[in-house]
């Protein structure tokens, strides 16, 4: 019997697994300050206050839909009704403040309204994908076009034009010079922060991401936390929905058109992985301005809006496969 | 692909056979991070062989078939093929050299047929500008089929044969390589025997013996029985070295089982004089427990500070047993009392509510959140108590993982350290330290030192001891009987679900391993 073989981890291989994971963590980060840095050289006016705003605008709702996603994705999940969501939520708001059409004026009741709806839909997609055992892929991809036809069949082909100067208000009135929709973003991002680190939600999608049976092994109540995961997501698209009516100061079937891609874009090229279980919402926010930073600085240079679509579908598969592990995978499906 | 020609000078040494081992590993090393996996592993194969390699798990068994079927590469070391020296860069290259396999968890894609199964990866030969023809693809398999005498349609999908029908399968899968390897073919059968009934496993012998002219062979099992029927010679092998190589004909089970265990101060590595009489608190009781498909009739008291171990061979019901009362498989009659209270465990949370922690032997998928830290590992199971108003609060919870690290002595650079970052043995450390921060009062060990080295399986022994000292019980499944024995107050030996045997075994009074096989099998 030898005992010569140690207990200890073995010296070579863990600074390897670990200096690996460090830096596929801040590469986003790098990637946002060189991305910002070969923009300034290219045109100065990237670093105006006036842009810096304008980026901000841009990033706001990516960011507020970035942070259900982020929750979903890293419970290992996918979530395709973003668009659903957001275009109901915001169809919905538009008929329930002082609008064109008819005579509410719920005001913040309203938006409270909204949000309960967004929560619906999440439930609504939690609940079928753990009760039914359906996927999430398909029970969302499925209630991104229920939403989006609800929303349709709401409004009759029409648009619904909001004048209720709450509403507006977060996109037009300002504080310490940005629109009071930009400080909702980071409400909630700060919201979604807290929950990450400092509840036992954020803490069992961590779990769950790791390892499903592992987390029910532990005693977490996994189907619970689906639920309630996809619920608080959907809660996020709903604040979407009401930052991108306010945007557009209407609402349409089409407000939504778009978003999913540059949601899942964002989480990805933040750095959160598609399997589950690593990533963060900070990661999210760096990824959104990535995004964001990258379609502004694109229009600075006056890069073609076809030409800048392309660039993003190039930059969501660079992340990925900056970001996997191929050492580690056998099997892709 | 192509073996150097350079004659290997150490492939025979003088005195031996003159025709050179059909396959051959000389001085094989091999180290994965905080385990010596193959320590100097010579071994030969001699044409028409059929060599058996036994090892308790662990041994290093696994890592040496991984070897020879080009899925790792040697540290250091040689590998020969019919003298030759050669590498196997991959599973393919080794296929292509004339090794095939045939493993325990069956190789056929059971939504496929049985011909496209024996040539999957190997239809070039009958594609013509890209169409497979395949009249001469099931021609070409229904000779292979011949060849071990199954008398299947290659058309038949797989999932369609019976279990040793597919192994048959898979052992002609193997002998296509004959047709296509340059020298001679050296087939590794990896527990092949652990799906089949007895009937079965005359079959599978015969044909094995039947293709030795075709073929070498390397048998891998667990059943010492079956290597000792079917082997000419057997090497064993013990913590990565191999201490044997018999005769299979002047062997016998206790020689192998002596040889394969092979420690002297046994007391000693169990923590023996560590082990202290339970109390005389029942905390669980099961009364004539039953589930249809799997167990009948168990009844017994497991008390406070006792280790039960269960022993029994696949199929002997103790698996499902640990599940019932991990909450995974609820019973369907009898009575399961904890503490005196009627209970019917529905989920793994219902079980944790009644003081089960289950530590699975799948420790790095089932045990832990790897990409989690430390900290949040040992607090994963009992978060409820260190929430406030929705809030975990942070600084008791780094407070208790700190605690936790230094009483286990879990060997970790900080409580912030992803798990991903540990070595097995401070794995499973934390797993503990999980069930001990929710105050289990019952821990199921479920294989507790699988894949874990010497030094860390002494580590966690000594664990196990300190537990039980503080009251909580334990069920105990092992890959050993030694390592149950050894731990153990209580030994229950189980055969086709129900409970053979029961023993005890306070320390000086431990039964021995021949008097239980009995019992087992």
């Amino acid at each position: 019997m030898t005992i010569e073989t140690s207990i200890h981890p073995g010296p070579a291989a863990r600074p390897a697994t670990r200096r690996r994971w460090r830096i596929a963590s801040w590469a986003p980060l790098i990637v946002l300050v060189l991305l910002c840095g070969i923009i300034t050289l290219i045109n100065p006016n990237f670093l105006t206050f006036g842009n810096l705003v304008r980026i901000s605008q841009a990033a706001m709702i990516p960011l507020v839909l970035g942070m259900g996603a982020t929750f979903i994705i890293l419970m290992g999940s996918i979530d395709l009704s973003v668009e659903g969501g957001l275009t109901l939520s915001a169809v919905i708001l538009s008929m329930l403040v002082i609008n064109g059409a008819n005579e509410n004026a719920f005001g913040l009741l309203g938006v409270l309204l909204v949000l309960i709806v967004g929560a619906g839909v999440g439930f609504a997609n939690g609940v079928i994908h753990v009760r039914l055992k359906i996927p999430s892929f398909m029970v969302t991809l499925g209630m991104w076009f229920v939403g989006v036809g609800a929303a349709n069949a709401l409004l009759g082909g029409m648009a619904i034009r909001i004048n209720d100067p709450l509403i507006r208000g977060l996109a037009i009135e300002r504080f310490l010079g940005f629109p009071w929709g930009v400080w909702v973003a980071l409400l909630c991002l700060a919201i979604a922060l807290v929950i990450q680190n400092y509840t036992r939600l954020g803490r069992y999608i961590y779990a769950l991401g790791g390892g499903e049976e592992l987390a029910a092994l532990s005693g977490i109540p996994v189907g619970r936390v689906r639920i309630l995961t996809f619920t608080l997501a959907g809660v996020f698209y709903a604040v979407g929905g009401v930052l991108a009516a306010a945007q557009l100061g209407l609402g349409n079937a089409q407000i939504g058109t778009g978003r999913l891609f540059t949601t899942i874009t964002a989480v990805v090229v933040g750095g959160t992985a598609l399997s589950g279980g690593q990533g963060s919402v900070l990661q999210t926010l760096v990824g959104v301005l990535i995004v964001v930073v990258l379609s502004n600085g694109m229009v600075l240079m006056g890069v073609p809006p076809s030409v800048q679509i392309g660039v993003q579908g190039l930059m969501i598969i660079a992340a990925v496969a900056l970001s996997i592990d191929r050492k580690r995978m056998r099997i892709v499906k | 692909m192509s073996a150097t020609l350079t004659p290997a000078p150490s492939a025979a040494a003088p005195g031996t056979a003159p025709p050179p081992p059909a396959l051959a590993l000389m001085h094989v090393e091999k180290r994965f991070p905080g385990v010596h996996a193959l320590k100097d592993v010579t071994i030969e194969i001699r044409p028409g062989e059929v060599v058996g390699l036994v090892g308790e798990n662990g041994a290093g068994k696994s890592t040496l078939m991984k070897i020879l079927s080009g899925v790792y590469q040697p540290d250091s070391g040689d590998i020969l093929l019919d003298g030759k020296k050669t590498r196997f860069v991959s599973a393919s290259d080794a296929m292509s050299q004339g090794i095939g396999m045939v493993f325990q968890e069956q190789s056929l894609l059971t939504n496929l047929t049985v011909g496209e199964n024996i040539y999957l990866g190997n239809e070039k030969q009958f594609t013509r500008f890209g169409i497979v023809d395949w009249r001469a693809l099931y021609a070409a398999a229904s000779r292979q089929l011949a060849k071990v005498q199954i008398d299947a349609d290659p058309r038949m999908r797989a999932d369609d044969l019976g279990f040793a029908a597919r192994q048959m399968v898979e052992l002609a899968k193997a002998l296509t390589l004959e047709e296509n390897a340059p020298g001679h073919l050296v087939i590794l059968l990896d527990e092949p025997t652990s799906v089949l009934e007895r009937a079965e496993i005359e079959i599978l012998f015969a044909r094995v013996r039947a293709l030795r002219a075709r073929a070498s062979f390397i048998f891998v099992s667990h059943r010492l029985d079956e290597v000792l029927e079917l082997s000419d010679r057997i090497y064993v092998m013990k913590d990565g070295a191999v201490v044997a190589d018999l005769v299979a004909s002047e062997a016998d089970i206790t020689q192998l089982h002596h040889l394969m265990v092979g420690r002297s101060l046994q007391a000693e590595y169990y923590r023996e004089p560590l082990q202290r009489p339970y109390r005389d608190e029942v905390v669980l009781e099961l009364d004539s427990l039953r589930h249809d498909s799997a167990y009948r009739d168990i009844s017994f008291k497991l008390h406070a500070g006792e280790i039960l171990g269960i022993a029994g061979v696949i199929g002997s019901g103790r698996e499902e047993l640990t599940r019932t009362l991990a909450g995974f498989a609820p019973h369907d009659g009898g009575r399961l009392l904890a503490r005196g209270r009627e209970v019917k465990l529905r989920t793994p949370a219902e079980a944790v509510d009644i003081g089960v922690g289950y530590v699975p032997r799948e420790r790095r998928v089932e045990g832990l959140v790897l990409f989690l830290p430390v900290a949040a590992n040992i607090t994963l199971a009992d978060l409820g108590s260190l929430t406030r108003a929705g809030l975990i609060n942070t600084r008791e919870e780094r407070r208790l993982a700190e605690s936790w690290v230094e009483r286990l002595k879990v060997r970790t650079p900080g409580i912030n350290t992803l798990c991903l970052n540990l070595s097995g043995g401070n794995q499973q450390k934390v797993v503990l330290a999980k069930w001990l921060n929710a105050e289990a009062r019952i821990l199921i060990l479920d294989h507790p030192t699988r894949g874990l080295d010497v030094g860390a399986k002494e580590e966690v022994y000594e664990l196990i001891r300190a537990v039980t000292a503080e009251g909580v019980a334990v069920i105990l499944t092992s890959d050993t009987l030694e390592e149950t024995i050894g731990l153990s107050h209580t030994v229950l030996v189980m055969r086709d679900g129900a409970i053979t045997h029961r023993v005890d075994a306070s320390p000086g009074q431990k039964p021995r391993q021949v008097d239980l096989i009995g019992y087992m099998v």
